[in-house]
């Protein structure tokens, strides 16, 4: 009996994280979104990248255990490398964007390198100090970054060389769909291989991992730099749709902000930052629009009575609802 | 060479009233830490409160900063017993990320609240005119506030220190930090002492807020603003180290006064590269027992 149980958790474990029919509503939401709302593309795309930075959290955090409160260092990197290589080189997009992924993915070697051997709070301060530290390099290095103005007037070419950007951001919003689906199917395809298995393994114990002979930290490395590259595409992606590189793309507030994004949305799903990260961002920017600071007000009650009610983010509450459902419709 | 000695003092009294201050910030959070075991991203949320409280006694009801600075802290000591009673609890027994979540929401209600009754405007504490000047001594001459500062963090830190070393509370306060769970079995209270600890942390956090109000003017955007370095302060200290962070505060005040003066341009984050150095040569902190 209990070698069934075993073999239907691993069952569970791998159906969740199979393709699905669910798989298909992002990219239909997107479809309807373009035909239906053409008003609020510009908002859209925004959401678009900022799914994008939380599936690059959501791989490091969700996955690998990697607390983080700095991941806008690799967003940030690569936003001022894809601004940087359009200005000084060539406007060519998807070049930059794989010159944006290169930075931060180099970025995450280098400091995961550093500070992986540390957990717990020591990490979550570690990389704090990094972001930060950046981020002052970025406000010092004017001549390079343009400093507190950010890096502007550069031109991004035609995708492919056939789709130029126009001014309703219809290329904008298509392009950066694209590139999102890319981003989410290869995570999936990541977090199903072996490796995946692995970092979750390593998220659940690593003293464990350790013992059946996985070498724990270079996973880790390698898991974090493949999260620093796609939050550095999500980072270029940003710097080309908007034309604009700032120093917010480095700061503090959107490296907490991803994470609440992605902790509302739930961890370690990938279908956590979809939920998050529309939620978030289609409702600050009402709420903004309105009063910034009651936005805020109303953001810090969600965030505390979400701990309390909603402990698996909303992506947990949604399971639960349609679990609940399937009972109720198979007892009727 | 007597002015370069003049500089190197003004400089050096800057840099400790900045990191006694830093100080009184950090104790709080490194107890909640090391003891509770709570990321309390609203911590310098508390500094804020009691410093807008101190702010708002002393500009609207005219009180002096004498009277001022112990009912503000008293106001936050309360608000902080009220909040560990009732949100903290919540949290315990959750991940480091949820925790996380909750006081940044916690920090986010701060910064909301306090933009509505005050505006966005940065505010200081008025200094009495007693303290307001410089205090010369020979070729020397230092600001007489910030000496202040340093008199009153230091006589707090001394009180801090016979409190936990020499009173009955302080052994049973050790006793939980170096293992809650034994110091349960032989009968201490631990939640009611947490609690208590917690308001304490909070109460030295408004005394910061109000004093240092003066180079760390109040804005609502406070609450994360420095909680960056009371973070690192609390990390190189070792969690849960009032000792450590004592150490780490000094240290990092003066290398970032000192830094912000002589290399201005790099100035900015000299600190973070100590801070980073001294962290991966000892990821428990600088000063943790081995």
């Amino acid at each position: 009996m209990p070698d069934q149980a075993a073999r239907s958790a691993v069952r569970d474990a791998f159906a969740r994280h199979r393709l699905s029919w669910l798989d298909a509503l992002p990219w239909l939401a997107a479809a309807l979104v373009y035909v239906l709302l053409p008003h609020y593309l510009a908002l859209a795309t925004q959401v678009m990248i900022m799914i994008a930075f939380a599936l690059a959290l959501d791989l490091a955090l969700g996955y690998g255990g990697i607390a983080t409160l700095g991941h806008a260092a690799f967003f940030g990197i690569g936003a001022y490398a894809a601004g940087l290589y359009a200005l000084k080189i060539s406007g060519e997009p998807i070049s930059g964007l794989l010159v944006a992924a290169v930075a931060a993915g180099l970025a995450g070697i280098a400091s995961g390198a550093l500070i992986l051997r540390t957990r717990g709070l020591t990490l979550v301060t570690l990389t704090l100090a990094i972001a930060t530290m950046l981020h002052e390099f970025a406000n010092s290095w004017k001549s390079l970054t343009g400093g507190a103005d950010g890096l502007y007037g550069f031109r991004i070419a035609p995708v492919l060389g056939r789709f130029p950007f126009d001014l309703f951001g219809r290329t904008g919003f298509l392009y950066a769909a694209a590139v999102l689906a890319c981003l989410f199917f290869l995570s999936k395809a990541l977090v199903n291989s072996p490796f995946g298995l692995t970092m979750r393994g390593i998220r659940d114990n690593p003293v464990r991992m350790r013992m059946l002979g996985v070498p724990v930290k270079r996973r880790l490395i390698t898991l974090y730099a493949i999260s620093a590259a796609v939050a550095g595409i999500a980072g270029g992606l940003s710097a080309q749709v908007t034309k604009l590189v700032g120093l917010d793309s480095l700061a503090f507030s959107l490296s907490g902000n991803v994470l609440v994004m992605l902790i509302l949305g739930g961890t370690g799903s990938l279908y956590g930052a979809f939920l998050g990260a529309t939620a978030f961002v289609v409702l600050s920017d009402r709420a903004a629009a309105v009063s910034p600071f009651h936005w805020l007000f109303a953001l810090g009650i969600l965030l505390i009575l979400a701990v309390r009610y909603a402990p698996q983010g909303l992506a947990g509450l949604l399971a639960d609802a349609a679990r609940g459902l399937m009972k109720r419709m198979r007892r009727a | 060479m007597l002015k370069l000695t003049a500089t190197v003092l003004a400089l050096l009294v800057d840099g400790i009233s900045y990191g006694m201050i830093l100080f009184l910030m950090s104790v709080g959070l490194t107890i909640t830490l090391g003891v509770m075991r709570i990321a309390n991203l609203a911590h310098c949320g508390f500094a804020m409160v009691g410093g807008y409280i101190g702010y708002a006694l002393a500009t609207q009801a005219g009180l002096g900063l004498g009277l001022s600075l112990p009912l503000a802290a008293a106001a936050t000591m309360l608000l902080g017993l009220a909040l560990e009673r009732t949100l903290f609890r919540w949290v315990y027994a959750v991940s480091e990320l949820k925790q996380i979540l909750m006081t940044i929401g916690l920090a986010f209600v701060m910064i909301a609240s306090v933009n509505a009754l005050f505006g966005s405007n940065m505010n200081t504490v008025p200094v009495p005119a007693l303290l307001a000047g410089t205090l010369t001594l020979g070729f020397l001459s230092l600001s007489t506030y910030r000496f202040f500062i340093v008199l009153v963090s230091t006589a707090i830190a001394v009180c801090l220190w016979l409190v936990l070393e020499h009173t009955d509370y302080g052994a049973r306060l050790r006793a939980a930090v170096d293992n809650p769970r034994m110091a349960r079995c032989i009968g201490i209270d631990v939640p009611r002492l947490f609690a208590g600890t917690f308001a304490l942390g909070c109460g030295l956090a408004a005394v910061a807020g109000v004093l240092g109000s003066q180079f760390l003017p109040l804005e609502p955007w406070y609450a994360l603003e420095y909680l960056v370095p009371v973070l690192l302060v609390v990390a190189v200290g070792g969690l849960g180290s009032m000792k450590g962070s004592f150490y780490a505060a000094l240290l990092l005040g003066v290398i970032d006064t000192f830094g912000r003066y002589y290399i201005p341009a790099a100035g900015a984050f000299v600190i973070y590269l100590v801070v980073l150095a001294a962290l991966l040569w000892r990821p428990q902190g600088v000063f943790a027992r081995a």
